[in-house]
């Protein structure tokens, strides 16, 4: 999976050609961890529909703060550089499927 | 419909160790659950047997591991609806529906919420449950936390590595948390107590700006902490009719099962082990409801 920089940022998200959606995490952050798998697993389900990255906001604190991330795990979805939506906290498979295809659907 | 011999709500200690046992009983086995459970928020796991330190989530990865090797089918959803029909039970999900002679309940508590206004618009723009996974976001900034137990001290104190100023407010006079955190807390001067004060509402633009509180104050602030402890996730047992207690925790009898036939709960959600609800006693109750429910289903299929 994509990892995101402030350098490969524009690159990937903005000059994506499908929406795109970030996985904002940290390594303290045990929620993250156990949406990590799961994340994964969504990035098979979906394919070339939608695009799967993440942000180590540890590593990447301009990218938090440029999009006003303050609550980890949180999945952002772009498209054409712009914010849709956000899904905040985590949620399990199933319910995080039925949250991305509201989103993406209505794109 | 997908049948099973026995239908385990919740992945946490109590329901993967069930799923375990009834594996191994030969029972055809569901676990739908969301996640570990509350266990996860523990750092440092220092009194489970065979791990001398280790963190909850890497625990819980071995035992989901060692459930999933055994044969156990774990499925990670949110169950809806939980519904008897006849001698059968019909549990929903979103999508799906699996059916089961009998059930385990392992659902845990999950963290108390405030339900003030604002408190869900807020969440993940200021509004947090979660101290270690979002406090390092607050860098230099002010920070309420609700609550006056130890998680909520122990949160204070951990912010406050961050942020420049950290308010306590506590319903009542006196915070109730351990008395060694209290006095580490009041010697830090970034930490102030608002005792006998409660949020009513939060407020902001894009993200929180201001709690207002019912001393007619408002207190600016860039994050909000909920700290006030936790309560049984029992909204399924209602419709079944399952016995609680005053506190909404399942009443189980020392087999782990319910006034309801079939029924079975085990782990933090239920009474017994002396309401320890530690990660030792949740495995325990539930390898005693996976032993009950052979037994039950063994005698229905006679």
């Amino acid at each position: 999976m994509i990892e995101l920089t402030p350098k490969n940022f524009e690159e990937e998200v903005n000059n994506a050609k499908t929406p795109v959606i970030v996985d904002f995490w940290a390594e303290w952050c045990m929620p993250c961890k156990m949406l990590a798998p799961i994340f994964e697993e969504l990035s098979k389900f979906y394919g070339e529909r939608l695009k799967f990255t993440k942000v180590n906001t540890e590593e990447n604190p301009e990218l938090s703060s440029k999009f006003g991330i303050s609550g980890i795990p949180s999945l952002v979805v772009f498209n054409k550089g712009e914010i849709v939506d956000r899904i905040t906290g985590f949620a399990p498979k199933e319910v995080m499927k039925q949250k991305i295809d509201a989103i993406i659907d209505n794109l | 419909m997908e049948k099973y011999d026995t239908i385990i709500i919740g992945s946490g200690p109590a329901g993967l160790t069930a799923a375990i046992y009834t594996v191994r009983y030969n029972l055809k086995t569901l676990v739908i659950g969301q996640d570990f459970g509350l266990i996860t928020e523990a750092h440092k796991v220092e009194n489970y047997p065979g791990f001398e330190s280790a963190s909850g989530f890497e625990i819980m990865e071995k035992i989901n591991a060692h459930a999933i090797k055994l044969g156990a089918e774990i499925v990670n959803d949110t169950v809806l609806k939980v519904e008897k029909e006849k001698k059968e039970f019909i549990v929903k999900t979103g999508s799906k529906k699996y059916q089961a002679p009998t059930i385990i309940i392992a659902s845990g508590t999950k963290k108390r919420k405030l339900n003030i206004p604002g408190e869900e618009e807020f969440l993940g723009k200021g509004v947090s449950y979660c101290a270690t996974c979002d406090g390092p976001f607050f860098k230099d900034k002010i920070v309420g936390i609700v609550g006056g137990n130890d998680s909520a001290v122990i949160a204070a104190e951990l912010i406050a590595q961050y942020a420049k100023k950290v308010y306590i407010i506590y319903r009542k006079e006196e915070l109730r948390a351990k008395p060694a955190l209290v006095s580490e807390i009041k010697k830090n001067k970034k930490i102030e107590i608002i005792n006998n004060t409660n949020v009513t509402k939060v407020k902001g633009d894009d993200v929180l700006k201001k709690a207002i509180l019912d001393t007619g104050n408002d207190l600016e602030l860039d994050g909000l902490f909920i700290e006030i402890g936790t309560v049984p996730v029992t909204a399924l047992t209602d419709p079944l009719g399952i016995k609680l207690t005053s506190a909404k925790f399942i009443e189980t009898a020392e087999n782990q099962s319910t006034n309801v036939n079939g029924v079975f709960a085990a782990g933090d959600i239920t009474t017994n082990s002396n309401n320890l609800r530690q990660m030792i006693t949740a495995a325990s109750e539930g390898s005693i409801a996976a032993t009950s429910v052979f037994n039950y289903v063994r005698g229905i299929k006679k």
